[in-house]
């Protein structure tokens, strides 16, 4: 009994392929009704923000919204510049340097998603302990550079993809 | 039920109950033998069946007149107060409600904590009470969404930024939670669906609560097996049905009390401005329902550990029937656990009152202390306690105590009896 049990035959066959064939069928069914709670194209077509930086004075920032989160534009002035790069990379949770956060030769301007990397609230402008941004939420505070310094925030706020389109027009996205 | 074939007396009744046994089941339920001695404490269970079905109905009415859009739905709230006639009065019995819910909802699970309701051969009973109260949870939450105020805004940011602790899969998830690249339009749109489709999964889980209930019967004050029907049980109907109903009179006065005269003392004055995505409430806080996980999660100086230990602190509960390990059900036989019982009602109310306090201090450092000992309450007190204690002697039967004026020691059972 035991022995034509453990034969393959014609059934166990018919079994596994019907039960292949269906799992297919199941997946192809299901991924799209997954699928379709990611971005829509709508969403999608929203991807790139332009932005005329020529009103902004040394010192100044402005917030644009771009994917339905804010982006903090920052001019610094020379000693905001210096201050960011004199840091030590030891005193960053996430280690990272002021000069790979900016573009070269446009060390002025820090163009970064004004989102906590924490649970994602909007941080405030010169405040905390680090003359940075600090998030009321949950009392992250960043430094001039937009790197966590204190609080339960895990990475520094992130830079999104830019570029000048010219000297006084930012790209986002 | 068994022993009686119930048997309709008309002759239509019958035809119709050969063909579906719904008058069986009717009688089923008038005549489930209910232990005699069932305190106030197991009144929630039917209050909570009224609260879930008040938030059916006049949410199902306010769908009439809420428009899910991220441009449209703060002033389709502010229309329902105004323009819809009595709209102020289902809106804030609904949001109303689903504070009453919870507050319902958390005396009923103490009330199975204290009484041992989650032990064998009730562990389906409770895993399935906590799947209700996850789905409770993300119901209220959705809804706190819908009016699109700032808190709702900022609530809905942070709750599903906690997915995006997940390691390297958590960005991915939390866009296509959003539907968007931050809370948006889509968010709100699928939230609605959700909040929608949430209750009708909770009614159907509360059949089977229900159902697996009526298996093994109702626990009781003291905890012990009876036999049903007997000298220790009643009909459910009338006996229990007017007791519930008096108990239900007497919360739906409260309720009343919330709906009229304060609406808005549980909710956030900040949902009344409208959401903004450039600026981020000051002093964020979950509905107060929430606050005791909320005070957890902020514990934590670390985010993924936060978010694993806010989780675990739900489904810690799910395996408590086995970390339970001792045989005596009913708190009022255990001297030791008792008293470790009423430390953790004053922890959870203590993280609750944290919660809502700012993240710093002295409130950090009780949030800390008040986490360990809810970790510690499950994981080593209840194990251990329920091992090392010596248990009051428990009653034969429920008329027995109250026949003979008390558990009198010479007709208790030794604990180590078959409970």
């Amino acid at each position: 009994m035991s022995k034509e049990e453990k034969k393959v035959n014609r059934r166990d066959f018919l079994f596994t392929a019907s039960y292949t064939v269906g799992a297919v069928g199941v997946g192809a069914v299901i991924w799209p009704m997954i699928d379709q709670m990611n971005p829509d194209k709508a969403q999608q077509a929203l991807a790139t923000t332009e932005v005329d930086i020529s009103n902004i004075e040394p010192g100044k920032s402005i917030t644009v919204l771009w994917r339905g989160k804010p982006v903090f534009l920052k001019r610094r002035t020379p000693e905001e510049i210096a201050e960011a790069r004199a840091v030590d990379m030891d005193d960053l949770p996430d280690p990272q340097k002021d000069e790979e956060r900016v573009k070269e030769g446009k060390d002025e301007w820090l163009v970064m998603l004004g989102v906590c990397t924490h649970l994602g609230c909007v941080p405030l402008k010169d405040k905390g302990d680090f003359n940075g941004w600090f998030c009321p939420c949950h009392g992250s505070h960043y430094d001039v550079s937009g790197r966590i310094r204190k609080g339960p925030a895990p990475t520094n706020m992130e830079i999104p993809k830019f570029e000048f389109v010219d000297s006084n027009t930012i790209k986002i996205g | 039920m068994s022993e009686h074939e119930y048997i309709p007396k008309s002759k239509a009744g019958k035809w119709f109950n050969d063909r579906l046994p719904l008058l069986t089941l009717g009688a089923h339920l008038t005549d489930y033998p209910t232990p005699k001695n069932l305190n106030y404490w197991w009144t929630f269970g039917g209050i909570l069946t009224f609260c879930l079905i008040t938030q059916i109905v006049t949410g199902i009415v306010l769908a009439m007149h809420y428009v899910a859009h991220a441009d449209l739905a703060f002033a389709s709230v502010e229309h329902i107060m105004r323009d819809v006639n009595y709209g102020w009065l289902i809106r804030y019995i609904h949001s109303n409600g689903a504070s009453m819910f919870f507050l319902a909802v958390y005396i009923h699970i103490f009330r199975s904590l204290f009484y041992g309701s989650y032990k064998s051969p009730r562990e389906v009973i409770w895993i399935i009470g906590l799947m209700i109260y996850l789905l409770m949870m993300a119901a209220a939450f959705m809804g706190y969404v819908l009016p699109w105020g700032q808190m709702s805004f900022w609530g809905a940011t942070v709750i599903t930024n906690l997915f995006s602790a997940i390691p390297l899969v958590g960005d991915s998830i939390t866009t296509w939670l959003w539907g968007a690249y931050s809370v948006d339009n889509p968010t709100l749109n699928r939230f609605f669906s959700l909040h929608y489709l949430i209750p009708f999964l909770i009614l159907g889980l509360v059949v089977l609560h229900i159902w697996a209930l009526h298996v093994p019967g109702n626990n009781n004050p003291v905890g012990i097996d009876i036999k049903k029907p007997s000298k220790d049980t009643v009909p459910f109907h009338p006996y229990i049905t007017i007791k519930d109903a008096f108990a239900l009179l007497v919360f739906m006065i409260i309720f009343a009390g919330f709906v009229f005269f304060t609406p808005n003392v549980l909710g956030h004055s900040d949902n009344y401005i409208p959401a903004n995505p450039l600026v981020t409430p000051a002093h964020i806080v979950p509905e107060w329902y929430l606050l005791p996980f909320y005070a957890i999660l902020r514990s934590v100086p670390d985010k993924l550990g936060g978010v694993i230990l806010m989780f675990s602190a739900i489904f810690i509960l799910f395996v408590l029937p086995w970390l339970d390990t001792s045989k005596v059900r009913s708190a009022v036989f255990r001297p030791i656990y008792r008293q470790f019982f009423w430390i953790l009602v004053i922890d959870v109310l203590m993280l609750g009152y944290v919660g809502a306090m700012p993240a710093e201090g002295i409130y950090l450092v009780l949030a800390r202390v008040g986490t360990i000992y809810y970790f510690l309450h499950f994981i080593v007190v209840m194990p251990v306690v329920g091992y090392l204690e010596k248990t009051d002697p428990i009653p034969m039967s429920i008329s027995e105590p109250v026949l003979n004026g008390g558990a009198e020691p010479s007709l208790a059972r030794k604990v180590n009896d078959k409970v």
